[in-house]
């Protein structure tokens, strides 16, 4: 078994483990932390599919970005603790809410992966290695995209003037008499 | 390609004031009182300089800008627009207690992204420049953060909008993936081989992108987010973006829709010919029946949208020449309205009820007038520049061959007049105990709202000219 199929099943069965552990903790907050172990090695087969920028694309939006927005909203709802609305001794997956729910997902998903690998992977229209080097994408995006990469600073920008209108706290020096409306 | 800035230079006079604006704010000490709305009346006469001075000159920009008379017909538009609203902003921002550095930027950055919006031809670039109209435009409309009913307008259109904006990307993506390209032209002149049989993902990628287009021009059935938006936000915002939002939107719906898929335009026009019907009938319909006057307002802008619709699928020189004429003259129109009711607000009560105008002729004869010249422009009544407007939207829809439309766009005229008239009657016809107590009016305000209304009646009288620069903007491209 050579290095690369070793690696691959490395990180293949972290990335299972990972995912089904996600469903089965009570905790949210280690839910959220296995999503990101689970990412992690998902990345880690993006590298070896020769994608090493869907790789750090993977590590940087979901398991930075969108996984700190999660432990966020986890933190604020303060809810360490799923609800306990059905009996303490049934297993969270085993209720019947989330349960029939998690499963159609899952079914779903089953029967499209079903449908694709049955069908055979056509690679014609993609040429492998063209769009996947970090190299090809960062010249194309200061040149062809260059123009559209600098629109993306000013929505930034609105974005960042937007959530400070919206979030700060008013400066007590100007904030409005009692009384006043 | 030789990069030439040339193109991009009105929107990047507007950002700059924004930026300017931005910088002022944080050099303002707590209750000072600093003009940052004249830094952006700055950026936008500069804007308009580079405008005059572009026209006729088919500038490009990167490729995916294009000053064609077409945009900087709409540019010139979205000028009149961020002046009128800055000349009006000035009573809410300081009676809100609004943060004004932020409030005129964000202004000023959503009239960039506009801009942007109507000029661009690349679909990337066009769905960026949304974004940046968008993201301003929600933040703005929930900038009264003590007020429930803002923040909840804000977050209602927040969450619809992102919505909205996934469905356009995805058109968007499907497009690519057809065309290999997002450049207009190239998206052209791929449809055109594939006019005689398109494929499913065709109707697709269209699908997705009427509704994403859909949803910012307040089409039925996308319209849901409207009357709470405009309602909640403060009207000096309303104003702002009942009337930007729609122009960009527009001017880049007809800008994809008439250029890249002109080609299929037998495929696309019989859906865009049922949102029209739709969005007439019911903006009028439901109008109608509203007692809150902005939320009238509300509908009445989403019928307006029903019109421009009627130009969009006529199609032909005469329609897109309506729509340019139109949009401007709904623009002007509009923000006078909306800038009454702000005039009318006071800190105790919104006065946007009906009956809050018995009477206003006699406790603000100026008031009462200029609303009654905008509310009659609104409706379509001759000798106002709404009436030229909505006549040539007809006369393209019946030269095209659409003559239903141009039916229920008279019908729907007619019963609109009922809810205009309503106020007008109020004001001028209907005794009250208790009359409107509104403050005084800011001389900026107050000559704003005068500008507008002289616009308004010359465009009525004398709108030779500027139809003429409304054909020119079309003969350029399409």
């Amino acid at each position: 078994m050579g290095s690369e199929a070793l690696a691959f099943y490395a990180f293949g069965a972290v990335a299972i483990a990972a995912s089904l552990l996600v469903i089965a903790q009570r905790n949210p907050i280690y839910s959220v932390l296995l999503l990101i172990a689970s990412f992690g090695a998902l990345s880690g087969l993006y590298v070896l599919l020769d994608a090493p920028f869907v790789a750090v694309i993977q590590i940087i939006v979901y398991a930075g970005a969108i996984m700190v927005l999660f432990l966020f909203v986890v933190m604020l709802l303060n809810a360490p603790h799923e609800e306990t609305e059905y009996d303490e001794r049934v297993h969270p997956l085993l209720r019947p809410g989330p349960m029939r729910f998690g499963a159609c997902l899952a079914l779903v998903l089953a029967i499209e992966l079903w449908w694709a690998l049955a069908r055979g992977v056509d690679t014609g229209a993609f040429p492998g290695g063209a769009v996947t080097s970090v190299a090809v994408i960062g010249r194309s995006l200061f040149t062809d995209y260059a123009f559209a990469f600098e629109v993306t600073s000013i929505l930034i920008l609105v974005a960042m003037v937007g959530a400070v209108v919206l979030a700060r706290r008013d400066d007590p020096r100007e904030r409005r008499k009692p009384g006043e409306r | 390609m030789t990069p030439s800035m040339n193109a991009i230079v009105p929107m990047a006079c507007v950002a700059a004031a924004g930026i300017a604006a931005m910088v002022a704010e944080a050099f303002r000490e707590p209750g000072e009182r600093m003009p940052i709305a004249g830094l952006g009346v700055v950026g936008l006469l500069g804007a308009a300089f580079a405008t005059v001075l572009l026209w006729n000159h088919n500038a490009s920009s990167f490729g995916v800008v294009s000053a064609d008379n077409f945009g900087l017909f709409v540019t010139g538009t979205l000028i009149i627009v961020g002046l009128l609203s800055l000349g009006i902003s000035g009573p809410t921002v300081e009676r809100e207690k609004l943060p004004a550095g932020e409030y005129y930027a964000l202004m000023l950055f959503a009239t960039a992204g506009m801009m942007l919006m109507a000029t661009a031809t690349d679909l990337l670039v066009i769905f960026l420049a949304l974004e940046v109209m968008s993201l301003a435009v929600y933040v703005l409309t929930g900038i009264r953060r003590d007020s429930p009913a803002s923040s909840e307008a804000a977050f209602k259109y927040f969450l619809l909008g992102a919505f909205a904006s996934a469905f356009f990307l995805y058109g968007i993506a499907f497009t690519y993936g057809l065309a290999g390209a997002t450049r207009l032209d190239r998206i052209a002149s791929l449809m055109a081989g594939q006019a005689a049989s398109p494929t499913p993902m065709i109707y697709l990628a269209l699908g997705l992108l009427i509704v994403g287009f859909g949803f910012k021009v307040a089409a039925v059935p996308f319209h849901m987010w409207t009357p709470d938006a405009y309602e909640g936000a403060p009207p000096a915002v309303t104003a702002f973006m009942s009337t930007g939002v729609k122009a960009a939107a527009f001017a880049a719906f007809v800008r994809v829709f008439l250029s890249a898929f002109e080609p299929l335009r037998g495929h696309w026009s019989e859906a865009i010919w049922m949102l029209a019907a739709a969005t007439m009938i019911l903006g009028t319909v439901v109008g109608v029946v509203q007692s809150n006057v902005k939320r009238m307002l509300a509908y009445s802008s989403i019928g307006h949208g029903g019109y421009l619709l009627v130009a969009l699928v006529s199609g032909n020189d005469f329609g897109k020449g309506a729509v340019l004429f139109y949009l401007l003259t709904y623009a002007i129109t509009n923000i006078g309205a909306f800038g009454v009711i702000a005039l009318l607000e006071t800190p105790d009560r919104k006065n946007d009820q009906v009956s809050d105008y018995a009477g206003l002729w006699n406790e603000r004869p100026g008031l009462a007038a200029l609303m009654t010249i905008f509310l009659l422009s609104l409706g379509g009544f001759p000798p106002m520049a709404g009436f030229i407007a909505k006549w040539y939207v007809f006369s393209a829809a019946v030269k095209a061959g659409y003559t239903g439309l141009a039916i229920i766009g008279v019908l729907t005229s007619v019963i609109s007049v009922f809810f205009y008239l309503r106020i007008v009657v109020m004001m001028y016809m209907t005794p009250t105990d208790t009359p409107v107590q509104c403050p005084a009016i800011p001389k900026i305000a107050g000559l704003t709202l005068i500008v507008s209304a002289i616009l308004i009646v010359y465009l009525g009288i004398l709108p030779t000219r500027v139809l003429d620069w409304a054909a020119a903007s079309i003969s350029s491209i399409f």
